[in-house]
């Protein structure tokens, strides 16, 4: 993976939070299922506290967790629904621990309350949504359509969650501590945007063999208890008096530009590219596939992969726009994204959309086909 | 008897030396788990006596420092402002999720939910259910008035038929809203409840037995044994459009025929054998 800041300088600050390397330890190259290394990633993160309700596709995340967690001396909640799981999970973290919930489209819906409820009490935790189509019960094949859920707030109020989005299996092993840290750093929701391909694919990938223990991070405004503090501490998102909830706001808000530096991004043939493609997760496994066939038929064409979806890496589109003639975004869904991307290319070149819905995810040669056909053809607004 | 003289009642940290002011013996004083903020309540509510009440009881037990009071929407809102201890807000009717959370997460907490009628009973019904299904070590007292106070007087689950409020203009009627939901007949038959009784907060001697109550219910956490929950029979005198008295009449001559007062479940000080409690779960904290 290559993980690109958008703002160099900022380096030194991002890079405390990088996930611990597999490199650095003892480590096994083997098939790993993305639920799994999904869970495994989690634990080797230092999660102490999962609770969850099931939903395919992401049921071997809560099933392998139920036995791992309680082996290590921390704990495992299957709740009675997703409304319990996510509070649970405003619990857990108020008390100071790390702390995640996984679940699919229509349970992540059921948690926009509680979700927003963390948001607002600034509360650190990791929400791991492998996205099923919808909307309604929809059906539990590969879908990016909770875009806008995860990277808009989705909740009332006005508040973000960090998204990281995976595009295989190691790297769904390695973004859950990269998450945690993040939601440590900045004491936000952290949302990890998967898909039920991803979820359910097998792919080598290297586990360290051994999980490592616990780093307690220091957190002086949990309410642990009080012990011998001389101030009591209370996690809540209640201020009545509009000034004092409007410069709360104000933090949040700085909050989510200071982030910014964590920005994440890969980038594959856009040195001399013509034809900048955008897409995410799987969609971009497809989207690379896509570039190689046409970078073969001649096509001077690259990709840029968002790693964190929010912050969006805006100022790299912008950069690129200026280069090439056209922009693609290529997303399994309506076009959600490709707001995002518009946003960030403000006119300076044409922007064109292909999405697929329903959970169908197109080969290759079909992405491929829309992005020749189309070239010259302008924005598709 | 009125507010005033309930209030009167004796201290119960018994221990804690008496001081004295202006030469005057000090036979009474704040719970020092509680905090001296104003509180926001109207006159005649019985939530004033019901947190001192759980003030006396953090005392009683030394357990300010290790507590966390978890205070969902609701009139109570605010509590968290009146007690020393850590708390976090939840939102409406989640409390007891959010409570089973911090426990679980380490065992050594005493963690208390404070939860009115609409929350415990009505949007967070599932919770309520499923925390003492699972048994969890966790303590919830229970502020039954049987109306939504806060949002101005609407019908509420525990309403009684007849009552009217301001969803139920003409009355409540079981035909088109059912019956009120007695909370303590219906846990009453999980095994992971550990104690659970009824007590209207209506006279001295009343609220001396809802001490005795919510002692058991602090037990049952404290000796592993599983859920405890006390019910109080509280007033609302400004949306029963009652006097303060006439609202502690109400609930004597009148709430307790629908919800009778009393001990339903005690594992903790079983009478008999089939009052055993519910295996200990294995609730490790994460190693620090």
């Amino acid at each position: 993976m290559s993980a690109t800041l958008e703002h160099p300088g900022a380096k030194n600050v991002a890079a405390e939070s990088e996930p611990r390397g597999t490199e650095q330890v003892a480590g096994t190259k083997r098939l790993v299922k993305g639920n799994e290394a999904l869970a495994l990633g989690a634990v080797h993160g230092g999660l102490e506290a999962f609770f969850g309700y099931p939903i395919t596709p992401q049921n071997e995340i809560p099933e392998i967790l139920s036995g791992l967690l309680p082996s290590l001396g921390r704990v495992f909640l299957q709740a009675e629904s997703e409304v319990a799981s996510i509070n649970m999970v405003y619990g857990a973290s108020a008390a100071g621990h790390r702390t995640m919930t996984s679940s699919s489209s229509p349970g992540i819906s059921l948690m926009m309350e509680g979700l927003s409820y963390i948001a607002g009490a600034r509360l650190p935790c990791v929400i791991i949504n492998v996205m099923r189509g919808g909307p309604g019960l929809g059906n539990i094949a590969p879908s990016q359509a909770d875009y806008f859920q995860a990277c808009k707030g989705g909740g009332h109020g006005d508040f973000h969650s960090l998204v990281l989005a995976p595009w295989n299996v190691q790297e769904m092993f390695e973004l859950p501590a990269l998450a945690f840290d993040l939601a440590d750093r900045y004491r936000t929701p952290v949302f990890i945007l998967a898909d039920a391909v991803l979820g359910s694919m097998l792919e080598p990938a290297v586990v360290p063999d051994q999980i490592p223990p616990l780093r307690k991070v220091s957190k002086e405004w949990a309410t642990v208890g009080r012990g011998r503090r001389a101030v009591k501490n209370v996690v809540n998102s209640l201020y009545l008096d509009p000034e004092v909830l409007s410069a709360h706001n104000e933090t949040l808000q700085s909050t989510y530009r200071e982030a910014r530096r964590e920005i994440r991004y890969d980038t594959r043939f856009t040195d001399d590219a013509e034809i900048l493609l955008v897409a995410f997760g799987i969609a971009a496994r497809v989207g690379l596939s896509a570039v190689r066939l046409l970078r073969k038929q001649g096509m001077r064409i690259g990709l840029l992969r968002p790693i964190t979806l929010f912050p969006f890496p805006s100022d790299a589109i912008k950069h690129l726009a200026k280069q090439v003639r056209q922009t693609f975004v290529f997303e399994l869904n309506s076009g959600q994204m490709v707001e995002d991307v518009r946003l960030a290319v403000n006119g300076i070149s044409p922007v064109d959309f292909y999405g697929r819905m329903g959970g169908v995810l197109p080969g290759p040669e079909e992405l491929a086909e829309q992005i020749r056909s189309r070239i010259g053809r302008g924005d598709s607004l | 008897m009125s507010i005033e003289m309930a209030m009167m009642g004796k201290a119960s940290a018994d221990d804690r030396p008496a001081t004295t002011c202006d030469d005057v013996e000090c036979v009474m004083a704040r719970p020092a788990s509680m905090t001296d903020k104003l509180m926001h309540y109207c006159p005649g509510c019985t939530h004033g006596i019901i947190h001192r009440l759980v003030g006396e009881m953090i005392d009683e037990f030394g357990l300010l420092d290790h507590t966390v009071g978890v205070c969902p929407v609701g009139c109570s809102v605010f509590a968290y402002e009146y007690f020393q201890c850590d708390a976090i807000e939840a939102s409406h009717g989640r409390a007891p999720a959010v409570a089973t959370a911090v426990k679980r997460t380490d065992s050594s907490r005493f963690v208390f939910t404070y939860q009115g009628d609409g929350d415990l009973a009505s949007i967070g019904m599932a919770e309520t259910i499923h925390a003492a299904a699972r048994g969890e070590r966790i303590t919830i007292f229970f502020v039954n008035n049987g109306i939504y106070g806060m949002t101005g007087g609407q019908m509420a689950p525990t309403s009684l038929i007849g009552q009217k409020t301001t969803t139920s203009p003409s009355g409540r009627i079981a035909e088109t809203t059912g019956m009120p939901i007695g909370v303590c007949e219906l846990l009453s038959s999980l095994k992971g409840v550990a104690y659970l009784a009824r007590v209207p907060i209506s006279s001295p001697k009343n609220i001396n037995t809802a001490r005795k109550y919510m002692r058991k219910a602090i037990r049952a956490q404290l000796e592993n044994k599983g859920l405890g929950l006390v019910e109080f029979l509280s007033t609302c005198p400004v949306q029963w459009a009652m006097s303060p008295i006439a609202a502690m009449k109400h609930i004597d001559n009148t709430v307790i025929k629908t919800f009778p007062p009393g001990v339903f479940v005690d594992r903790v000080d079983p009478v008999d054998a089939t009052s055993t409690p519910m295996p200990a779960v294995a609730h490790t904290g994460a190693e620090a």
